[in-house]
């Protein structure tokens, strides 16, 4: 497995693991809730809840 | 070379063009596009150092708008605010291709929902009405009966922002349950793949599966032509087969390739990356000789 990391998840407050080599701007799924939460710094890791899908997005 | 990634979410995509750039040493300028503010005659300072934009945004509105900003600053970006604007729109997208003679599903626009009823009769079920801005299969309908026709246009006139009251109405495919997706640089193809699904609508993001697709002379003619048509640049050309020839659908222009890169064996990262290269050192030399 790859290598991991722990955060806080910003909905219930629990330390979770993801991926050592997130990026800002990256999304990752909440384990304990499945929620979209978004990277918005590194070194320290810190997430928020990402933004609801738009419907303008895509490619 | 430094690299202005213009992003609002990194996906894996963007994450596998990071890599490769960072491997080859590049620099790389990662712009959120949310959190910056374009004035219409001064850049942003984070645009200060970069060689070249790479438009990786989520948003097509934002894709639209900082591409424009961008021409005007003189920053070189990729793709183009012409070619942002003919793909992010199905319309102009479907008026391109057919002015340049590509082959492309029969398309009528009307403004009314009983415009689009006389087109939705004329062409006969299915049938297969689309919005003008949206992605990954959202929001379309293949309309099998006059009642689905009936309910979706009153849904989308009395639901809809204004954009869904044009109501852009397209012949249906009989294709054989799949469609091709060819990723290519100016015209030139790099990698291609089939995404095939028991549903009507095969795209990856709806979890087509994904098979590497070997490019015919008629394909290769086909996406070069595509490509032309809506200004060049890093696209994913999308074409269905309808027995003795291909229909182009669709241009895409912030085109995602996860998917084709586990399909094929090309590095398709790499393969862009080597094509934003040689582009810019092309600009260098083409500005140095003019100076």
């Amino acid at each position: 497995m790859a290598d991991t990391i722990t955060a806080e998840d910003p909905v219930t407050g629990e330390e979770i693991e993801i991926p050592a080599d997130v990026e800002v701007g990256e999304i990752v799924d909440s384990p304990a809730t499945g929620a979209e939460l978004e990277v918005v710094s590194v070194d320290p890791v810190t997430l928020e809840e990402a933004p609801e899908l738009e419907e303008d997005w895509g490619e | 070379m430094n690299v202005g990634l213009l992003y609002s979410r990194i996906r894996r995509d963007e994450k596998l063009l990071l890599s490769e750039l960072r491997e080859r040493g590049h620099e790389v300028t990662k712009i959120d596009v949310r959190k910056e503010q374009f004035d219409i005659a001064e850049p942003p300072a984070v645009l200060d150092d970069v060689d070249v934009v790479l438009d990786r945004c989520l948003a097509t509105s934002r894709s639209l708008y900082v591409t424009k900003f961008l021409e005007n600053y003189d920053v070189p970006v990729v793709n183009s605010a012409e070619t942002a604007d003919v793909c992010a729109d199905k319309v102009k997208n479907s008026l391109a291709l057919e002015k340049a003679g590509v082959p492309t599903p029969n398309t009528e626009v009307s403004f009314t929902t009983d415009g689009a009823m006389e087109t939705i009769e004329r062409f006969g079920y299915p049938c297969v009405l689309k919005p003008v801005v949206g992605s990954w299969g959202r929001l379309m309908a293949k309309i099998d009966s006059e009642s689905a026709a009936e309910a979706i246009l009153e849904h989308k006139s009395t639901l809809g922002n204004y954009e869904h009251k044009v109501f852009y109405v397209q012949e249906f495919v009989e294709k054989p349950g799949r469609d091709i997706r060819v990723l290519a640089v100016d015209g030139e193809p790099i990698a291609a793949m089939t995404r095939s699904s028991d549903h009507w609508l095969t795209n990856a993001a709806k979890g087509g599966e994904v098979e590497a697709f070997e490019v015919d002379d008629r394909v290769r003619e086909l996406v070069e032509k595509a490509s032309d048509a809506v200004g060049g640049g890093l696209l994913g050309v999308d074409l269905m087969e309808t027995g003795d020839d291909y229909t182009v659908h669709e241009v895409n222009h912030t085109v995602e390739f996860k998917a084709l890169n586990d399909a094929v064996d090309a590095d398709v990262p790499a393969l862009v990356v080597d094509w934003l290269e040689a582009k810019v050192q092309n600009e260098a030399g083409f500005a140095e000789a003019t100076a």
